[in-house]
């Protein structure tokens, strides 16, 4: 970081990269973990409880305030993720799916909220612990409900294909859905979060560069630009942002509900 | 120096390799929002909207059965209604039908009574005349026997005689009266 900064003042533009993920700890003696992103983390999860408690703690069969927003954010997980793929058993993994959601959601628009300006799932970790829970579930309610073999068997061969098929399939389909699913799952979000924490990043510094450290006529017009596409990009990021968490929130219910029905 | 030391640090910190501390604080804080939104707080939604629902099931049902009774009680009122008219219909016909006999009843009293009176003063006409006759048969006949036994001056002294005579004359009168009609 003071590498970087000293470099910029020399003059030359040095474009942002991976290293602004990462952060050191608060202050001087503090333990390694305490460092932004992890003070980000426990904020926001403090944010939602608290945000969730205002609105569900007392809830009114007339709802007012903020007890309309949460549920919508609870209508809107029930319909749009949890009865598409859990039908009749959407209730009973609402808590689930609901605490994901608003976490994973809060996190993301870390990303945007000025002076915090870091999506908390721009951290793998994060990202890993819902994948991670979520493919444990996946894993002991598909040997529950489906047994040990029957759960493979109908994960490897999947009905009414020609016999030939499955020398192909049954491999991929259990790599797919052990190994590729669950990682697919976190790198998805995290790739998002990162991705776009870097182009913002990338488009403030040009702005921040051109038009404030190193004003000249020629520079100035690639700083306008820099400045006009943080903005756009923000916009969009918003957008990113609620659908990875939507995304996500979605995906956790379809594995949840392949393994509590076989379906295919 | 400085720049290789950077990139040594960037090489520990792979952004797909995750930090152990990260982890445990983020799965803490999946815990904590879990529990409290999760387990305690989602129920009490979905019981509010569970209650929700049927609130408004229940208000649906209520309103139907309120259109239900209603319906039967407007049914009921146009059945009495109309039964009621039935009625009024039924007595006018019998009240008009009633009007009708008694009218004829009354004509057929009243012809019955005037036919009486005609009859009885028919009667009464019949005897008055045979009295009448009767009376003045014996009086034409004192008369006469007067009259004969002046004009003849002599009395006729024996009644049966006279009597026989008297009847004669009398018969004779009727009979060429009668011939005479």
């Amino acid at each position: 970081m003071t590498t970087l900064t000293l470099l910029a003042a020399d003059g030359e533009f040095q474009a942002p990269g991976p290293e602004i993920f990462n952060f050191p700890p608060l202050y001087a003696g503090a333990p390694e973990w305490l460092n932004k992103p992890a003070i980000l983390a426990v904020v926001g999860a403090l944010i939602v409880c608290v945000f969730a408690w205002t609105a569900f703690a007392k809830p009114k069969l007339v709802p007012r305030g903020v007890q309309n927003i949460g549920e919508y954010g609870y209508t809107f997980v029930r319909d749009q993720c949890a009865r598409p793929f859990l039908g009749k058993d959407a209730e009973r993994w609402m808590p689930l799916l609901l605490s994901i959601f608003l976490l994973i959601l809060l996190w993301n628009f870390f990303g945007v909220i000025p002076v915090l300006q870091l999506p908390v799932n721009s951290h793998i970790a994060f990202p890993i612990i819902f994948a991670v829970t979520v493919y444990v579930i996946k894993i002991y309610l598909g040997i529950k409900h489906q047994g040990g073999i029957g759960y493979f068997k109908n994960m490897m061969f999947p009905p009414g294909l020609p016999k030939a098929v499955y020398v192909l399939m049954a491999p991929l389909e259990l790599i797919s859905n052990l190994v590729l699913a669950p990682f697919t799952h976190a790198v998805r979000l995290f790739a998002n979060m990162f991705a776009g924490h870097l182009i913002l990043a990338f488009f403030a510094s040009v702005g921040f560069h051109f038009l404030f450290e190193q004003l000249t006529p020629l520079g100035a017009p690639l700083g306008l630009v820099g400045f006009v596409m943080t903005t756009i990009m923000t916009g969009f990021e918003i957008f990113i942002q609620f659908l990875q968490a939507f995304l996500f929130t979605m995906l956790a219910a379809m594995y949840i509900g392949g393994s509590l029905h076989a379906d295919h | 120096m400085t720049l290789a030391a950077t990139l040594l640090a960037a090489e520990e910190n792979n952004p797909l390799i995750p930090h152990t501390y990260e982890l445990v604080i983020g799965g803490l804080a999946f815990l904590l929002v879990f529990i409290v939104v999760g387990k305690i707080l989602t129920p009490r939604i979905q019981k509010t909207l569970a209650e929700r629902t049927e609130a408004i099931e229940g208000g649906i049902q209520k309103a139907e059965d309120a259109q239900a009774e209603a319906q039967a009680t407007l049914q009921q009122y146009r059945d009495q209604l109309s039964e009621a008219r039935q009625e009024a219909a039924r007595l006018r016909e019998e009240a008009r039908e009633q009007g009708a006999q008694i009218k004829a009843e009354l004509r057929e009293e009243a012809q019955a009574e005037a036919r009486r009176i005609v009859e009885a003063a028919h009667a009464q006409i019949e005897a008055d005349k045979a009295q009448a006759l009767a009376q003045l048969r014996a009086e034409i006949g004192r008369l006469s026997t007067d009259l004969a036994g002046r004009i003849v001056g002599e009395s006729l002294e024996d009644e049966a005689r006279q009597r026989r005579v008297v009847d004669r004359f009398l018969d004779e009168l009727e009979g060429s009266g009668t011939a005479v009609r």
